[in-house]
C-alpha cells in the first residue's frame, strides 16, 4: 500500500459507511455512503468505487470514488447507517433522525420519513450524537441524555427512555437484539434492556480512576460479550460486560480523541479506530494458540506495536478471544498506520471485507481496497 | 497617506434604492451593509430593514475551489518540515518537487472548472466559470515562470530548456491543430498544415516538425532535394544537454556552427522554390521580422521571447534574460496601447524581481492563496531577503496571516487556518487566540475539536471560555452529567461547586435525587471547592420531611457526604489548598 489516493471532496466528511453486501455472495462492497459536517449545506452523498473493467489492481487504488447522487441535510450528519441496502439512517445536529431511500434507477436520494427534533431540550435543539439499526428498528441517542426507539414503518415514536443519562450519550450499540448499549461523557457504559419498561440500566461500568468520556463503542462480531470503547484522550478499552465493571484491556491507542472503533465483520482479529490526531490504525492480535501469528505491515513501517496492557482482574485465562487476554507477552498485538502522516482529524472509518473507507476534517476520503486481513 | 496602487472598485448593491444613505460596519472578511433612516433628497421615505453582507472574496465558497484550498494545505504543512536535518544544496530537488505538486493541483482544479463550464446551461455561471479558469491559468503560469527561474534556478544552457517546456506546456492549441489536421484525408493539403509545422518549429520541437514535413515532402516528390535538406538542418540543430560532458562553450561552438550553415542555405536560395520552406529556414535563423509574422501563432510575447533565445540566443544567462524580454515586449506589443498585469508580473520575474511579482500579484487577485503560498515557498528557498515591513512582520508571514484570516471566515475551512498561524512564529499564536473564540459552537462535538485545537497550544484561557460555555448551556438545559464533564475538563474548580449545589438544590426541592448515576459514580477526578461542607450536605438531609423512602434516601445521602469527603480529601491531599 505504498500511496493512499485521497479524493478531495469539498465537504469536511464526519461519516462514511459501506453499503452491505449480501453474506452468500463473496463480492466486495462497491458503494458507501458519506456525511458531512460543519457546511451552510450538509449532503449525504453516495459513491461507487465499481471495478471498471478490471484493469491492474496492483496497487488497489484504482477507480477513484464516483459520485452517484447526493442530498441536502438539515443540520450536521452526526451519524448515519445503512438499515438495508436502498435505506439509510441518519443523525442531526438538530436534533432529528431521518430516514433517506436511494432510487437506483434514477440514481436519487429522496426523503422517506423524518422524526424532527427526536432529540431536544425544551427550548433548543439538542443534537443527536448517535443512531443505530437493525431492521426495523432503529435506536438513537444525543446530547439530550436520551434514548428514543423507533421502527422504520412507524409514522410516531415507539418508546423514550428519559433522562436515561445526565450527561452526553456519544454512541450506542446493539448488544443483543433486545438489548443496547451506550457510551457517555462521564466515562460509563450502560446496558439497557429494551423489554423491560423502567427507565434504568440494567448494569453500568465504567473505568476506575479518571473518568475518561467515551465516544465510540463497537461489540466483537461473534462475541456478545465482548465490547471494545474508545475515548477521549484516544484509549482503547476492551470489556467483558458479562463479569468485570471495569475493562479488561486499556491501551493507549491515539493522542486524542478516538471517534470510531470497529471490530472487522468477518475477521474480528482485526480491529481498527480513527482520531482526532489524524491516525488511522489497524490493530492485529492473534489468539495464543498455535496458529502463527500473521506479521502485516501496513502503509507505514510506523513503531507502534504491542502497546502496553492491564492484566485482567480476574486473570480469566480460559477465554477464547485474543482480545480479553489482555497479557501482551502471550498475545502479539500489532498496530500499523494506514494514512499518511498529517492528515486532519480522521471522523469515521468502515472496513468491510477487504475495503476501508475513511474520510477526514481536511475533506478527503481514502478508500483501500486491500486491507490485509 | 500613502497612493493607492490601483483605482478603488466600486460594487453595485442592487437592493438599496437609490438615493439612500447607506452605513456600514467592517467584519473579519466582509462589510455589513444596510440603509440608514437618514433621508437624503428626493428618496423615498420607505426604507428596507435588510442587511446586506458584502463578500470581497467569493472564492473560498466555490466547491472546487475548496478542493485546492485542502490539497495545497497539505502541501504547505508537509513543506514545512521538509528535510531539517538535509543541508540546503541538496533541499532544491525537493522544493522543485513540491513546487510541481503544488502547480498539479492548481492544474486539476482548472480541468474540472473547465469541465463544469463546459456542461453548465446557465451563461453567467458559465462566463464567471470561465474566468476562474483563466484566472488559475494565469497563475500556474506565472508559477511555472517563478519555479523555472526562482526555485529550480537553472543557469544557462539548461534555462532556454526549461523556458521552451513553460512555453511548450501553456500552449496547447497547438495538439488541438494537429489532431485536426492529421484527422483530415490530405493533412498535407489541409489549410492548416503549414500552421502546424511553423508552430513545431516556433517552439522548438524539430522532431515533430520533421514527421509533418515528410508528408509534404510524399507529395511533392520532385523537390525531394529541398525537404531532405531541410529534414537535415532541422535533425542537426543542436539542444543543449546539461546531463553530458559538453560544457557550455563547446555547445556554443557547435551551435554557431550549425546556424552558419542554416545561414548558408539561405543565401544558396536552397529553398527559393518553396516559399513556405523558405520561411522556416529565417526562423531558424531567429530573423526578427519572420517570427514577428507568426504573431498570431506565437500568440503572446513571452511566447516571442522565448523563440527568439531558442534561434538566437540559446545560451542565454539568468541574468541577461531581463533585456530580452523588455525589448521582445515593445516588439510584440506594439499595436496594443497598454500592457496587462500579467504581462507586467512577468515582465518582473524576468527581472528576477520577486518583491514586485508578490506585490503586482497581490493587487490583482481577490484571494491571497497565490502568494501566501508562493512567498512561503519561495522563503524556504531563502530566496527572500528579510524584507521587513513598516508593519507587523515579514513578507510571508504577514500574507500567510492574511490568507489564514479570511480562511477563518469561512464555516468550514477554518481548521485549515489553524495550522498556517502555528507556522508564523510572531504572530500567528495571538491571530490564533483571537480568531478561535469566535467559532460557533453548535454541537459538542465541534466543541471538543476547538477545544483540542486550544489545549495542544497551551490557551487556557480560551480553553477555560470554552468549556464555560458549554457548562453553562447544559446546566441551562439540566444537563448536570454534560456541564460536570466539562468543567473536569477544564479543571474548573469554581464551576464544580456551581453544579454541586446545583445538584443538591435539585435533591432538596424534589425530595430525590434526579441524577443518582452520578453520585453512584463519583470518581476521584471531582474537584470540589472547600465551601462544600459537610454541614451543607447535613443541612440538606435534615430539612428533609420524613417519608417512607426514607432510609433509602438517608442511605444515599450518607452515600453522597462519604463521596464528597473523599474526593475533598483527595483534592486537598492532591493540591493542598484548593482555590475557591
Amino acid at each position: 500500500m505504498e500511496s493512499v489516493n485521497a479524493k478531495y471532496v469539498s465537504q469536511k466528511v464526519s461519516r462514511t459507511r459501506w453499503r452491505p453486501v449480501s453474506v452468500s455472495s463473496f463480492q466486495q462492497p462497491e458503494i458507501f455512503a458519506t456525511g458531512s459536517w460543519d457546511n451552510e449545506d450538509n449532503k449525504v452523498s453516495l459513491w461507487s468505487i465499481g471495478n471498471y473493467g478490471g484493469l491492474g489492481m496492483e496497487d488497489g487504488f484504482e477507480g477513484d470514488p464516483q459520485l452517484l447522487c447526493d442530498i441536502k441535510h438539515d443540520g450536521d450528519v452526526l451519524d448515519l447507517q445503512f438499515l438495508d441496502q436502498e435505506r439509510i439512517v441518519t443523525a442531526s445536529s438538530t436534533g432529528g433522525v431521518t430516514i433517506l431511500r436511494h432510487h437506483p434507477n434514477s440514481q436519487t436520494l429522496s426523503v422517506s420519513h423524518q422524526w424532527e427534533r427526536a432529540h431536544r431540550y425544551p427550548c433548543d435543539n439538542a443534537p443527536c450524537t448517535s443512531v443505530v439499526c437493525s431492521s426495523p428498528e432503529i435506536v438513537s441517542v444525543g446530547e439530550d441524555g436520551r434514548i428514543v426507539v423507533f421502527r422504520a414503518d412507524q409514522e410516531g415514536v415507539c418508546r423514550v427512555i428519559e433522562n436515561a443519562d445526565s450527561s452526553t450519550i456519544h454512541a450506542v450499540t446493539y448488544l443483543r437484539t433486545t438489548e443496547v448499549l451506550t457510551v457517555n461523557s462521564i466515562g460509563q457504559l450502560k446496558l439497557w434492556d429494551l423489554r423491560q419498561q423502567g427507565g434504568s440500566p440494567s448494569k453500568i461500568l465504567s473505568l476506575s480512576g479518571d473518568r475518561v468520556p467515551l465516544h465510540c463503542v463497537d461489540r466483537h462480531p461473534n462475541q456478545q460479550h465482548v465490547v471494545a470503547t474508545g475515548g477521549q484522550d484516544g484509549t482503547l478499552c476492551i470489556w467483558d460486560v458479562r463479569e468485570e465493571s471495569s475493562p479488561v484491556a486499556l491501551m493507549e491507542a491515539h493522542s486524542a480523541e478516538m471517534w470510531e472503533v470497529h471490530f472487522h465483520p468477518t475477521n474480528p482479529d482485526h480491529l481498527f479506530t480513527c482520531s482526532e490526531d489524524g491516525s488511522l490504525l489497524h490493530w492485529e492480535t492473534s489468539s495464543h494458540s498455535d496458529m502463527p501469528s500473521l506479521l502485516h505491515e501496513g502503509s507505514r513501517n510506523s513503531g507502534v506495536t504491542s502497546r502496553s496492557a492491564m492484566a485482567p482482574a480476574g486473570g480469566n485465562k480460559s477465554l477464547i478471544s485474543a482480545w480479553l487476554s489482555g497479557d501482551s507477552s502471550k498475545s502479539c498485538l500489532k498496530t500499523s498506520h494506514m494514512l499518511p502522516s498529517q492528515t486532519l482529524s480522521v471522523n469515521s472509518l468502515d472496513v468491510l471485507g477487504q475495503c476501508l473507507v475513511c474520510g477526514t476534517d481536511g475533506e478527503a476520503i481514502f478508500v483501500n481496497r486491500q486491507v490485509l486481513v | 497617506m500613502e497612493e493607492l496602487d490601483v483605482e478603488a472598485v466600486v460594487t453595485e448593491i442592487p437592493a438599496v434604492s437609490t438615493g439612500k444613505h447607506m452605513g456600514f460596519a467592517w467584519g473579519p472578511g466582509d462589510i455589513l451593509v444596510y440603509e440608514t433612516l437618514y433621508k437624503a433628497k428626493g428618496a423615498s421615505s420607505s426604507g428596507s430593514s435588510l442587511i446586506h453582507e458584502v463578500r470581497k472574496d467569493e472564492d473560498i465558497y466555490s466547491p472546487i475551489l475548496r478542493k485546492l484550498f485542502n490539497e495545497s494545505h497539505h502541501i504547505f504543512v508537509g513543506l514545512q518540515t521538509v528535510g531539517e536535518d538535509v543541508p540546503s544544496k541538496n533541499k532544491k530537488p525537493q522544493f522543485v518537487s513540491i513546487s510541481k505538486n503544488y502547480r498539479s493541483v492548481i492544474r486539476a482544479c482548472m480541468e474540472e472548472l473547465q469541465q463544469l463550464a463546459v456542461l453548465t446551461k446557465d451563461a453567467e455561471a458559465a462566463t464567471r466559470l470561465g474566468n476562474q479558469v483563466s484566472i488559475l491559468l494565469a497563475i500556474e503560469l506565472i508559477w511555472n515562470l517563478c519555479e523555472v527561474l526562482f526555485i529550480d534556478a537553472a543557469p544557462a544552457g539548461s534555462l532556454l530548456l526549461h523556458l521552451l517546456d513553460w512555453v511548450r506546456l501553456h500552449k496547447a492549441d497547438v495538439d488541438e491543430k494537429t489532431r485536426e489536421v492529421l484527422q483530415s484525408e490530405s493533412p498535407a493539403e489541409h489549410h492548416n498544415y503549414w500552421d502546424v509545422v511553423v508552430s513545431y518549429v516556433l517552439q522548438g520541437r524539430v522532431e515533430e516538425a520533421r514527421q509533418m514535413l515528410v508528408k509534404q515532402a510524399n507529395l511533392h516528390p520532385a523537390a525531394r532535394g529541398m525537404f531532405k535538406l531541410m529534414d537535415k538542418l532541422l535533425s542537426k540543430m543542436p539542444f543543449y544537454n546539461p546531463r553530458s560532458t559538453q560544457t557550455l562553450t563547446e555547445f556554443d561552438v557547435i551551435w554557431r556552427h550549425w546556424h552558419e550553415e542554416v545561414d548558408r542555405c539561405l543565401q544558396d536560395n536552397s529553398f527559393s522554390s518553396n516559399q513556405h520552406l523558405e520561411f522556416i529556414c529565417k526562423i531558424l535563423l531567429g530573423d526578427e521580422d519572420s517570427l514577428l509574422e507568426c504573431k498570431d501563432l506565437l500568440g503572446t510575447w513571452y511566447h516571442f521571447l522565448v523563440t527568439r533565445l531558442l534561434f538566437c540566443h540559446p545560451t542565454v544567462k539568468p541574468t541577461d534574460l531581463h533585456y530580452y524580454a523588455q525589448s521582445c515586449m515593445t516588439m510584440f506589443l506594439d499595436s496594443r496601447s497598454v500592457s496587462e498585469p500579467l504581462d507586467s508580473i512577468l515582465l518582473a520575474s524576468f527581472e528576477f524581481d520577486i518583491h514586485q511579482v508578490i506585490k503586482d500579484c497581490s493587487i490583482v487577485l481577490n484571494n491571497w492563496w497565490f502568494v501566501a503560498h508562493l512567498t512561503d515557498l519561495l522563503d524556504h528557498c531563502k530566496l527572500l531577503q528579510s524584507h521587513n515591513l513598516h508593519f507587523g512582520s515579514n513578507l510571508r508571514e504577514f500574507l500567510l496571516l492574511e490568507y489564514a484570516s479570511g480562511l477563518f471566515t469561512h464555516h468550514s475551512l477554518w481548521q485549515l487556518a489553524v495550522d498556517y498561524f502555528d507556522h508564523c512564529p510572531e504572530f500567528g499564536r495571538v491571530y490564533l487566540e483571537l480568531q478561535i473564540e469566535r467559532v460557533p459552537l453548535e454541537t459538542e462535538r465541534k466543541a471538543l475539536k476547538v477545544l483540542r485545537v486550544c489545549e495542544e497550544r497551551q490557551m487556557s484561557e480560551q480553553v477555560r471560555s470554552i468549556c464555560k460555555i458549554m457548562a453553562t448551556r447544559a446546566l441551562r438545559n439540566n444537563r448536570l452529567g454534560s456541564a460536570l464533564s466539562w468543567s473536569i475538563r477544564a479543571k474548573d474548580a469554581a464551576f464544580a461547586t456551581l453544579i454541586s449545589e446545583r445538584f443538591l438544590q435539585d435533591y432538596s426541592t424534589r425530595g430525590t435525587f434526579s441524577d443518582l448515576d452520578l453520585i453512584d459514580n463519583l470518581g476521584p477526578s471531582m474537584l470540589l471547592s472547600n465551601r462544600l461542607t459537610f454541614s451543607q450536605v447535613a443541612a440538606a438531609a435534615s430539612e428533609k420531611k420524613p417519608r417512607q423512602e426514607d432510609d433509602v434516601e438517608q442511605t444515599k445521602v450518607e452515600l453522597l457526604r462519604l463521596a464528597l469527603a473523599r474526593n475533598l480529601a483527595t483534592a486537598i491531599v492532591k493540591e493542598g489548598t484548593v482555590d475557591t
